[in-house]
């Protein structure tokens, strides 16, 4: 018997779809939520394996991502092909300082701080820690609310191609990069979905009582 | 006697079991060890709201769709692309996986997600189930990290930060219909009471 209350130290389920706590099945049986149908887990199946994998794949393709270009640029002038460091490099000498330093930001801080947060919190775990874990949920929520906002790039590169075609004297394509890119942005959040936080509180603390 | 499971709640992002208590108009509960919000107390017409809401932002998604986004005038000659359009562009340029990418995150689900909620809020007031209401609301749950308008809305505003340096930008309709529908959503989707949604669902089982 578990010092604190848990759904799983009780032997129950919680939905995490509809939220609603039902008593879990026998051992082996499939569970589902009697309301909505949902697949029950006591926690999400092999998180860390899954945080690890889509982690390490994110990783991989974060060095594409920033040393290929995201768009090239053609005009009579020749070819500019620009990385997205190379992009908010032009936005800064350009003197659009707060959209240099907001891209910075959303690009290349928050796909690497991601990153970071993520092996972080499934290395903590990895090594049963009972440290700073209300921190650690914390960065947690964190990842998983500023992660979409790296989205930013690609979106601006869409933008630009439609606009600036054959007629507007320059013509502008995407990059292998962009894709690169999107991979990051896409692994990272299944990365964070595939990690449970409740892993973070299943190690107890000695004599913890509720 | 035992209590049953459904008067707790458990924390999705630490497993502790509180038991639901009544809270004052206006009030959320948070789970005591981690902080995590576990439920709220939404007023009696918040899904009335979050119809009202969401049938908004479907016209808003529409008129984002049909007109072009922001045209572009260099020395007379002008271009312009709906949202559509550019991830047509994108598709002919061979970056096709970006282009899906953004077919997803920009139509596909903001418009499964809106239609979907509009969808169950019309049934359930009607008092009915509403075909497919159950798999629909997990559906949106699901997908909800992958409508990413509000981000597509400040990629719009700096590409046109990048544009201004070559050309005369003329900001389209679908440019403030976008903005609308960012803060719509965001509006429909505080609204809505899933708790609400999910009971009443049960009871017309
Ligand atoms: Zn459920
Ligand atoms: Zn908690």
């Amino acid at each position: 018997m578990n010092a604190v209350p848990t759904a799983a130290g009780m032997g129950l389920l919680s939905c995490e779809v509809c939220r609603l706590v039902s008593r879990a099945p026998a051992p082996g049986g499939d569970a589902h939520c009697p309301r909505c149908g949902a697949t029950l887990h006591a926690r999400k199946p092999a998180s860390l394996a899954r945080t690890w994998s889509f982690l390490i794949a994110a990783m991989l393709l974060y060095v594409p991502a920033n040393t290929l270009p995201i768009m090239d640029t053609s005009s009579l002038f020749g070819t500019q092909r620009d990385t997205i460091v190379s992009g908010v490099a032009f936005l800064w000498t350009s003197g659009s300082f707060v959209l240099a330093a907001l891209v910075f930001f959303a690009s290349v801080m928050v796909p690497l701080a991601k990153m970071i947060a993520l092996a972080v919190l499934a290395g903590s775990v990895q090594v049963r820690s009972v440290r700073n874990r209300r921190t650690r949920t914390r960065l947690f929520r964190l990842v998983e609310f500023i992660g979409r906002w790296s989205m930013l790039d690609i979106y601006v590169v869409t933008i630009l191609v439609a606009l600036v075609q054959v007629n507007t004297l320059a013509t502008i394509h995407a990059g292998p990069g962009a894709a690169a890119f999107g991979a990051v942005v896409v692994l990272t959040m299944f990365a964070a979905a595939s990690f449970d936080p409740r892993l973070i509180w299943d190690m107890q603390e000695e004599g913890e009582r509720p | 006697m035992e209590t049953p499971p459904a008067a707790f709640v458990a924390c999705l992002e630490c497993d502790l079991l509180h038991r639901r208590t009544p809270l004052p108009p206006g009030g959320e509960a948070r789970c005591k060890r981690c902080g995590a919000r576990l439920y709220r107390a939404a007023p009696a017409d918040a899904n009335e709201r979050a119809l009202a809401l969401a049938l908004t932002a479907c016209i808003l998604f529409i008129v984002a769709n049909a007109y072009p986004i922001v045209g572009l005038d260099v020395q007379g000659v002008r271009n312009s692309a709906t949202l559509f359009g550019a991830v047509e562009s994108l598709w002919d340029d061979e970056a096709r996986a970006v282009a899906v990418l953004v077919f997803v995150t920009t139509i596909l689900v903001p418009a499964a997600e809106l239609i979907g909620l509009t969808w169950v809020l019309l049934a359930l007031r009607q008092g009915e189930r509403g075909y497919g209401a159950v798999p629909l609301l997990h559906f949106i749950e699901s997908v909800k990290p992958w409508a990413m308008v509000e981000v597509f809305v400040l990629g719009v505003l700096v590409s046109l930060v990048k544009l201004a340096h070559i050309a005369i930008i003329e900001p389209g309709v679908a440019l403030f219909s976008f903005g609308g529908l960012m803060l719509f959503i965001a509006a429909a989707s505080a609204a809505f009471d899933p708790d609400a949604a999910w009971s009443q669902l049960e009871a017309t089982q």
